[in-house]
This record gives structure tokens, sequence and C-alpha cells, in this order.
């Protein structure tokens, strides 16, 4: 087990290399850099540009700005400044005086610690994944107890719905409905202090996840209640919740605890619409913002974390597989 | 005596199950119907989809009596009219073009490239399978969305990025990342073929590599890649509306000859900027996106039971 785990942290390796050089190489291609500002604005003079260029080592051969970006180089002084590998994702091209980790990471003063950018879109991901699991899970169970009754139509019809229709287009048509029509809530808040306007949101991003979970449960518990073992232990007398909790869940639960995993993932990925939308201040918005800026190293940070994200949501699965059920041997 | 009854093949057989699929023929209906909406947008839309019907803004859909913009609907602009006074319905029409083309054509490149390198990879020898199947691991590691942004962003104002209003460009983006997945399956396809009895005999009697390939083994592919289909073109109709909504998909046309227009992704972005005072300019295009991509989910999953009867019931 061990073994395994060291290897596909290794094999995560060449994965963000591929992932960093292919976005440096598209940044570098790109026009524009970190010095222009917008047209009409004085610009920087072609000498202190220079200058510049040549403090953040812009001056030098691609793959040394390469190598700098990830592990490190020396500064004009002689002195090691450390690259993407001690966390340094080097300066915003459109906000002045402030590094990428600076903008992603930092905490207002006298806030506590999930009050960064990178903390409220971790605080939207898991709450829309709890909502997923306590709305889906359960979903799930009940229509494979009541297979072919209303109650598991009705929860197939809003399963099937939310698998299938994006989550941007369902924000938009519950943005639509609930701000719009109704007036229950606000489209954009004025503040995200309050936990009742984040209700929203988290249910728009994680819509698509309960409704996959439900589905998952559903199959799964379909599959495990046809199985020799539970008929046993309803043969042996045991009490219905009994059979349902100790012998169905447990083995039912199994393949949907492993999709968790990717499913945080891509709710952490997938919320950069919905934070648009919503002008949730997460890191999903910051990446749609410095799109349209064409901030291309707050782009480069952002892929990069999120690229981390992926590949270790990716491991959490597969190494879970090897908890959860003995019987899957982990190679 | 002899009992003899119509002989059924595969398919015949997979097409009896899929029309008795209500949901699969829903699914196939709406498609047919949005593909028809595409081939013939010039005679169908009421209107010249650029057309500027100046002091016609905002107009809401033509059942709408007040709106709360205080004008009120008209019969010859059937969903209202945008922001400058275009016409949603012909806007939306010309969209559906864009959408069935950007749903077909990057998944066509995808099942060639794909389907050559999975045959490859399958076939080579360990060595090569070994490297193609790290590289494609790789790939498949890469956060996809974010991988079309980059690429639609940074190669945008080059002149590939101008080709095809920028749909160019989102093709060969959504196929580079896609291919694996099809490379994979064809492989793991191989791989559990190569060894079977009816491969062997045909190398028996001297088939040749590439005729077992083509005969044998890519025939035994395509109910797997059939239904892979149905559940890609969905992705890639929804990853254009995604960078549409972003603003960095297709370039909306201002020439009326050219061929693609306007995207639904292109009007989810135009509608966002009035979504509290018409909402239907946001609505209307977010319904045919869902709409499209649910039909053709419903087929793919009744092309998967019926493809695969074992299949059934599971996801």
């Amino acid at each position: 087990m061990g073994k395994f785990i060291v290897r596909r942290l290794l094999w995560m390796i060449p994965v963000l290399f591929t992932i960093t050089l292919v976005t440096f190489l598209f940044m570098h291609a790109a026009p524009g850099g970190p010095w222009d500002r917008d047209p009409g604005r004085r610009q920087v003079v072609p000498a202190t540009q220079e200058m510049l260029n040549r403090k953040y080592g812009l001056d030098k051969p691609i793959w040394r700005q390469y190598i700098a970006y990830i592990i490190g180089d020396f500064d004009a002084d002689g002195k090691f400044v450390c690259g993407a590998v001690c966390g340094n994702l080097g300066p915003s091209y459109r906000q002045r005086g402030r590094t990428v980790q600076d903008i992603l990471f930092s905490v207002p003063e006298g806030q506590p610690i999930w009050d960064s950018r990178m903390g409220y879109s971790a605080r939207l991901g898991i709450l829309s994944l709890t909502l997923a699991i306590i709305v889906g899970i359960p979903a799930g169970i009940i229509s494979a107890l009541r297979q072919n009754t209303w109650i598991d139509y009705l929860s197939a019809v809003i399963a099937n719905i939310g698998v299938s229709v994006p989550n941007f287009v369902m924000g938009i048509f519950l943005i639509i409905i609930f701000a719009v029509m109704l007036h229950v809530v606000k489209v954009v808040p004025k503040s995200w202090s309050s936990p009742t306007v984040w209700i929203i949101p988290a249910l728009v991003l994680g819509f698509g996840t309960m409704a996959f979970t439900a589905r998952l449960t559903r199959s799964s518990m379909l599959e495990v209640m046809r199985q020799d073992y539970v008929r046993t232990a309803r043969a042996k007398g045991l009490a219905e919740r009994a059979v349902i909790m100790r012998h169905m869940l447990r083995n039912a639960l199994i393949p949907v605890v492993t999709v968790l995993g990717p499913a945080l993932a891509g709710l952490l990925v997938g919320s950069f619409i919905i934070e648009t939308m919503f002008s949730f201040p997460g890191i999903g918005r910051e990446f749609v913002q410095s799109i349209t800026n064409r901030d291309y190293s707050m782009i480069m940070g952002t892929t990069l974390i999120y690229g981390v994200l992926i590949a270790v949501a990716n491991l959490a699965v597969d190494i879970s597989y090897g908890f959860l059920d003995p019987r899957i041997k982990v190679e | 005596m002899v009992l003899s009854r119509p002989s059924r093949s595969l398919w015949g057989d997979a097409w009896s199950r899929l029309i008795r699929n209500k949901a699969a023929v829903v699914g196939m209906v709406i498609i047919v119907l949005f593909a028809v909406v595409a081939v013939f947008a010039p005679l169908l839309a009421p209107h010249n989809p650029l057309q500027i019907n100046s002091g016609k803004e905002f107009l809401p859909p033509a059942w709408v009596k007040e709106s709360s913009t205080g004008k009120s609907g008209e019969a010859q602009f059937l969903l209202g009219t945008d922001t400058i006074g275009r016409d949603l319905l012909s806007r939306l029409i010309y969209g559906a073009r864009v959408s069935m083309i950007v749903g077909l054509t990057p998944v066509l490149i995808i099942l060639l490239i794909g389907t050559v390198i999975g045959l490859m990879s399958g076939y080579a020898t360990a060595r090569v399978d070994n490297l193609l199947m790290r590289f494609t691991d790789v790939i498949y590691a890469f956060p996809d969305l974010l991988f079309y942004i980059i690429m639609m962003i940074t190669l945008r104002d080059t002149a590939l990025g101008r080709m095809m209003n920028g749909l160019f460009l989102l093709f060969v983006a959504l196929a580079i990342v896609s291919w694996v997945g099809v490379a994979r399956l064809v492989r793991g396809q191989v791989l559990s073929l190569k060894n079977k009895e009816f491969i062997e005999a045909a190398r028996c009697i001297g088939s040749s590599d590439t005729r077992i390939m083509s005969r044998h083994i890519l025939p035994n592919c395509l109910s797997p890649l059939v239904v892979w289909m149905a559940f890609a073109i969905p992705r890639m109709i929804i990853a254009e509306a995604v960078l549409g909504y972003l603003g960095i998909g297709l370039r909306p046309a201002t020439d009326p000859h050219a061929f693609f227009i306007t995207s639904w992704g292109v009007s989810l972005l135009e509608g966002q900027t009035a979504i509290n005072a018409q909402p239907w300019l946001l609505l209307a295009p977010a319904l045919c996106v869902a709409l499209v991509v649910m039909a053709f989910t419903f087929l793919g999953d009744g092309l998967r039971d019926a493809l695969d009867p074992r299949m059934r019931g599971t996801m």
C-alpha cells in the first residue's frame, strides 16, 4: 500500500510537469506581457520595461524562465528566488505589486484563515458536496427500497435532469426562478457573511453531483439487495433496519464513496462559472477575471492549483478503493 | 423439418430494443428536430439574425402583454428581441447550427485519431503500448475545460484563431484532449479480443494484421464507440456554451453571409447582462442547451442498454 502511494505520488510529477509546461508555452505565445497597461493609460517606458524584465528575469531564454518559474533562479543580485515548488507563483500581470499567491491565499487583516479566496472556494465546494451527500444518498436509498413507486420515478426524473443539464444552465434556471421571479434571494448578495446566501450557489454547484450520487446509490443498492448475504440476513430473522443499515448500505456505498473524491475536485474546478454568476469572491471568479484581463500569470497559477487538486483527488480515490473493499487489490 | 425464422443482425436487434425505450425515442426526435433546424436555418429563421430593429429593443416574447420594460410583445418577434433589437428566435435558430457542428466535428476527429492510436497501442509491442498509455495517462489527468480556456484565449488572435470565426480553434482544442478516452476504450477492446479463438482462427488462415484489425477487431469496437459518441456530443456542446458564456468561444459574425453567425453560448453571454429586466434573453438559450444535452443523454442511455443488454440498469 505504501509503495503504491509513493508510486502514485511520483506519477503526479510528470502530470503536473506537462500541465505547467503546456500552460507556460501557451502563455508565452500569447500577445502582451506583465508590463502592458490598459490601452489609453500611460504605458511603461521601454527603458523601465527593460529594467523590470531584468529584475524579474524575463530577459532570459524561455527554458530558463520555465525553470525559474518551477524551481527558481538567481536574481540580479545573485540571491536565489524560489519558484512554484515553494509556492511562489510570480507577480500578477494586472494587479500591480501583488503576487498570484498573495491574491489567492492571503487573508484580509484580522479575518480568519478561511476568508481568503481559496478559503471561500473550498467552503463553497465542501458545502455543495455535503448537500449532495445528505440529499443524494438518502434519495438513492429510498428509491431503491421503494423501487417502481411514484417516489422512485420522481427521484429518477430529477436525477436524470440533474445529471444531464450542465450546472451553469441549472444555475441560470434557479437564478431566474428564485431571484428574478420570486425575489426570494438576490442575484448578487451584498455580503457573504450570512449563511443563507450560500445555499443557492451551493445547491446549483452541487446539483449535478447530487443527482449523480442518487443514481449511483440507487443502482448500487438494487444490486446489493439481490445478493445472497442479504437473503441470509433476512432469513436468520434480523430486523429490516439492521439488514438495510448493516448489510446493504455498507456494501452499496463503496462505489458511492469512491466517486466523491473526483466529485469534490470537479466541484472545485467546475465552480468558476457559478462563482462568476453569483459574483462569489473565490479563486474561480479570479480565474475568469484573469481570462478577460489576459492576466497570464494568474491563469497559469490557478491552472496549476486546479491541476494539483484534481491529481490529489484522483489519488485519494485509488487509495480509498483499497481501504473500503479488501477484495480490490491496489496495484 | 427445418425451423426457420428471419435472421436478425446485431444492429437490427439493437434498433428494435432502442425504439422500445421511450426516453431514447424522445431524445432522437429532439435531436432530429434540432438538426433540421440547423441545416435549414436560413429558411426557418423569421428574420435576419443580424438585422437591428431600432426602436424595438428589449421586446418581450410575443405572448407577454406588458413586461418590466414597459413594452409588450409583437407577433413578428416570437421570442422577443435582444439589447439591440435583433430577433431572438432567429439568433437561436442560427445558434443551433453552431451547436450541432461543434457537437459533431470534434467527435468525428476524435473517433478517427483515438481509434487509430488505440488499435496501434493494443496491437503493438508491450513497450510501445506502455509508452502510449503513459502518454494518455498524462493527458487524461489534464483538466480539460481549463485547457480549452487557455488554448482559446492565447491563440484567439492568431490566424488559426480567426479561421471560421474561431470555430476551427475550438474544434482543435476540444479534439486534442478528448481522443484519449477513445484510444483507451479501443485498446481495452483490442486487448480483450486479441487472444480470442476467432482471431486466432483468422491468423491461422493467414489473414494479415490490417485485415484482422479492420475486419475482426474494429467491428467489435463499434458498439462501445457509438455509446461513447452519444455521451461525447453533449460534452462538446456544453464546452462550447461555457466558452461562449465566458466570451472566448465563437466570434459573433457581423457578415450576414457568414455560415456560423452566433451560438447559444454567445446568446447566454448577451443575455446575462440583462438578467433582471429581460430574463427571457437568458432563459431561451439556456433551455435550448438543456434540451439538446438532455436529448443526447437519453439517447446515450438508450443506446447503451440496447447495444449491451447486460449493462441495463447499471450506471
